[in-house]
């Protein structure tokens, strides 16, 4: 069984009479020590999806409408107040976007980072833990850094606090959410490292959600692609960013500008990325579908297996466009 | 033909006020630069935080109080100009800018915010044709013209950055500056306002400076490439040579970083330790040496000047080979 099955999962917003419904049926699994990738682009349900997994959604404005999320064992949408205590932190945790916003800016961040050791694993709790946990996410003499305040800090070495919080706890389960989107490139890059090599050290498992599909096929195994509140593709990373199968990975995977290639022109997607509760009826994509049929404004397309390990919700992403066999 | 040259440009602010309001302390935010961009050209700019590649953007259009050097603009010294000269001038140069919703007014229909430079500068008489131009500007950035009384906030962030287009436009600029225009935009979305930029430039003759962190977008749009660290020039040529053979070792570990896990034939990723020095206190020498793989002694103590390692390929490092 896996570490985390998401099984048909819908998330609401709104009040009754006006609900939006950002998330509608999305279902993947993270194995132990997997690392899978999730993109999509702003609105697709891809943070909302995240938040899930621990119940961090506040509600209201956020309703779980249906289907079931299961994270080592338990039965996350059922969990009574405790169980979710045990479960946030020890089980998984989250690092976010701004870390800026995430760190208590009148506290040193030696205390923040102990903060997590006592609530979670109050036998560590103690400076050296909080040295060797600095250490380990890349933060050079880390001694020195325990007394300073997030404001001492740049963007990556805030990041890179974050990161230790998060591990501190020891989780089985890390939830990066954009995490090196705010911060430049080489420090994006350092961070990506680290996290890798954290992840490969502890068996942890990684879900990895950015807008960035070459920087999500680098990192992960396996990557889910989502828009408009549904999965639209599945897959192992490389085969999926090798030859995509639905027409909007296609799209996307064409329309960005990569190092090295020599095109003239880009070839972009028409129209706009729809928002939630403006989602096309039938298949979502359709509008701005390239080989668009005329019942795709109709019917919704079911998520099927093309290949072994291998979903697509299109049923003319084979027919229609035979994948080339060039990389 | 240069239409415009900057030459030893500096811009430095001042940070920290002591207590009696002087100040403590600079950023050299643009420190010693000189280039030229030649009409029609594109000339990307890319450099991380702090690089002083949106200083040196707002320099060109004299939004900033510029330190010292000289800026020439069709052979024109722009740093002198004051008052209604200077405003006169500022037509033939516009901007374009990250945040399309933080750049337009939310209580102006777009038709309005399109149509202001025009009455700014008096460039249209009557209202009918005044009309008939914003509607031909909405359409030559791909809008609907009937469009134009609605604001901005009924768009979404693609529809709003063509607003912000349309609006630079208007005027009928020479040169563009823009400051990451596709940076906030969905991915899907970016490939339409890069394609949209080029079809601009290649029916009106523009001339862009496209500011940007993002090397693949910068690869793909511009003829020259400056790569800037610390307010300096770290390397300037043209493009594909800048990324096929970088010859700065800070160029070769931004290109190093950028995420592509499929690019053939390209270097084993090489991530540099260290974070971004901070532009009040820079390292000695040359700005990049406490990051650099192969620091040299006197890469500590020597700014290294920019020197020739190909026909118009410029590099600032002392080990770079100089052409012979």
């Amino acid at each position: 069984m896996a570490l985390l099955e998401i099984q048909d999962l819908q998330i609401d917003f709104g009040n009754d009479s006006s609900a939006v419904r950002a998330v509608d049926g999305v279902s993947f699994d993270v194995e132990a020590g997997e690392t899978v990738g999730m993109v999509g682009e702003s609105g697709c349900g891809k943070s909302a999806s995240a938040l899930a997994i621990a119940r961090l959604l506040p509600s209201p404005p956020a309703r779980y409408a249906g289907g079931s999320i299961h994270l080592a064992g338990c039965d996350v949408l059922s969990l009574p107040p405790r169980g979710l205590r045990r479960l946030r932190g020890r089980i998984v945790s989250y690092v976010f976007q701004e870390p800026a916003s995430c760190l208590n800016p009148v506290m040193r961040i030696g205390r923040q980072i102990r903060e997590s050791l006592r609530l979670h694993r109050p036998e560590a709790d103690s400076d050296a833990e909080v040295v060797s946990l600095l250490h380990r996410v890349g933060i050079a003499s880390p001694e020195r850094r325990l007394r300073d305040y997030p404001h001492h800090l740049s963007g990556g070495m805030q990041q890179r606090v974050m990161i230790a919080m998060a591990l501190a706890s020891e989780p089985q389960l890390l939830v990066a959410d954009e995490p090196t989107t705010a911060l430049d490139v080489t420090i994006q890059a350092q961070i990506l490292d680290r996290l890798r090599s954290i992840q490969r050290e502890s068996a942890m498992s990684l879900l990895l959600i950015s807008h960035n599909l070459l920087l999500v096929a680098q990192m992960a195994d396996r990557v889910v692609v989502m828009y408009a509140g549904q999965v639209v593709e599945t897959g192992p990373a490389r085969h999926v960013l090798r030859q995509p199968f639905h027409p909007y990975t296609r799209c996307l995977h064409d329309s960005i500008p990569r190092l090295g290639s020599d095109q003239s022109r880009l070839r972009a997607i028409p129209g706009q990325v729809p928002q939630p509760g403006h989602f096309p009826s039938g298949c979502r994509f359709h509008p701005r579908c390239p080989i668009v049929q005329p019942d795709c404004s109709r019917t919704v397309p079911p998520l099927v297996d093309a290949e072994p390990g291998r979903q697509v919700r299109c049923p003319y992403a084979l027919a229609l466009s035979p994948p080339d066999p060039s990389p | 033909m240069n239409l415009l040259e900057i030459d030893q440009l500096h811009v430095h602010y001042p940070v920290h006020s002591d207590r009696w309001g002087g100040p403590r302390a600079w950023v050299r935010a643009v420190d010693g630069l000189s280039l030229t961009i030649p009409a029609g050209e594109t000339l990307g700019l890319v450099g991380e935080s702090g690089c002083g590649k949106t200083t040196l953007g707002r320099a060109i259009l004299r939004l900033v109080p510029i330190t010292s050097g000289r800026i020439r603009f069709a052979h024109e010294d722009l740093v002198r100009l004051r008052g209604r000269d200077l405003r006169q001038r500022r037509r033939q140069f516009q901007m374009i800018f990250q945040d399309p919703m933080g750049s337009l007014n939310p209580r102006l229909t777009i038709g309005q915010i399109v149509g202001e430079p025009l009455s700014i500068h008096r460039l249209v008489s009557g209202r009918s044709a005044r009309r008939r131009r914003i509607a031909g500007l909405l359409q030559s950035v791909g809008l609907n013209p009937d469009d134009s009384e609605r604001y901005p906030h009924e768009f979404s962030g693609g529809q709003r950055q063509r607003i912000g287009i349309a609006r630079a436009l208007a005027v009928e600029p020479r040169l563009l500056v823009c400051d990451e225009p596709v940076s906030a935009l969905d991915v899907s979305v970016q490939a339409q306002i890069i394609n949209l930029l080029q079809d601009l430039q290649r029916a009106h003759g523009l001339t862009y400076l496209f500011i940007t962190h993002d090397l693949a977008v910068v690869e793909h749009i511009s003829h020259r490439l400056l790569v800037m660290y610390l307010g300096r020039m770290a390397e300037l040529g043209p493009t594909r040579q800048v990324c096929r053979t970088p010859q700065h070792p800070y160029t070769q570990t931004l290109l190093a970083a950028v995420p592509a896990p499929d690019a053939p034939g390209r270097p084993p990723r090489s991530v540099i330790s260290g974070d971004i020095p901070s532009p009040i206190h820079p390292p000695s020498g040359c700005p990049f040496h406490p990051r650099c793989p192969r620091a040299e002694p006197r890469c500590r103590e020597e700014i290294p000047a920019p020197r020739l390692v190909a026909p118009g390929h410029w590099a600032a490092c002392h080990r770079a080979e100089s052409a012979p």
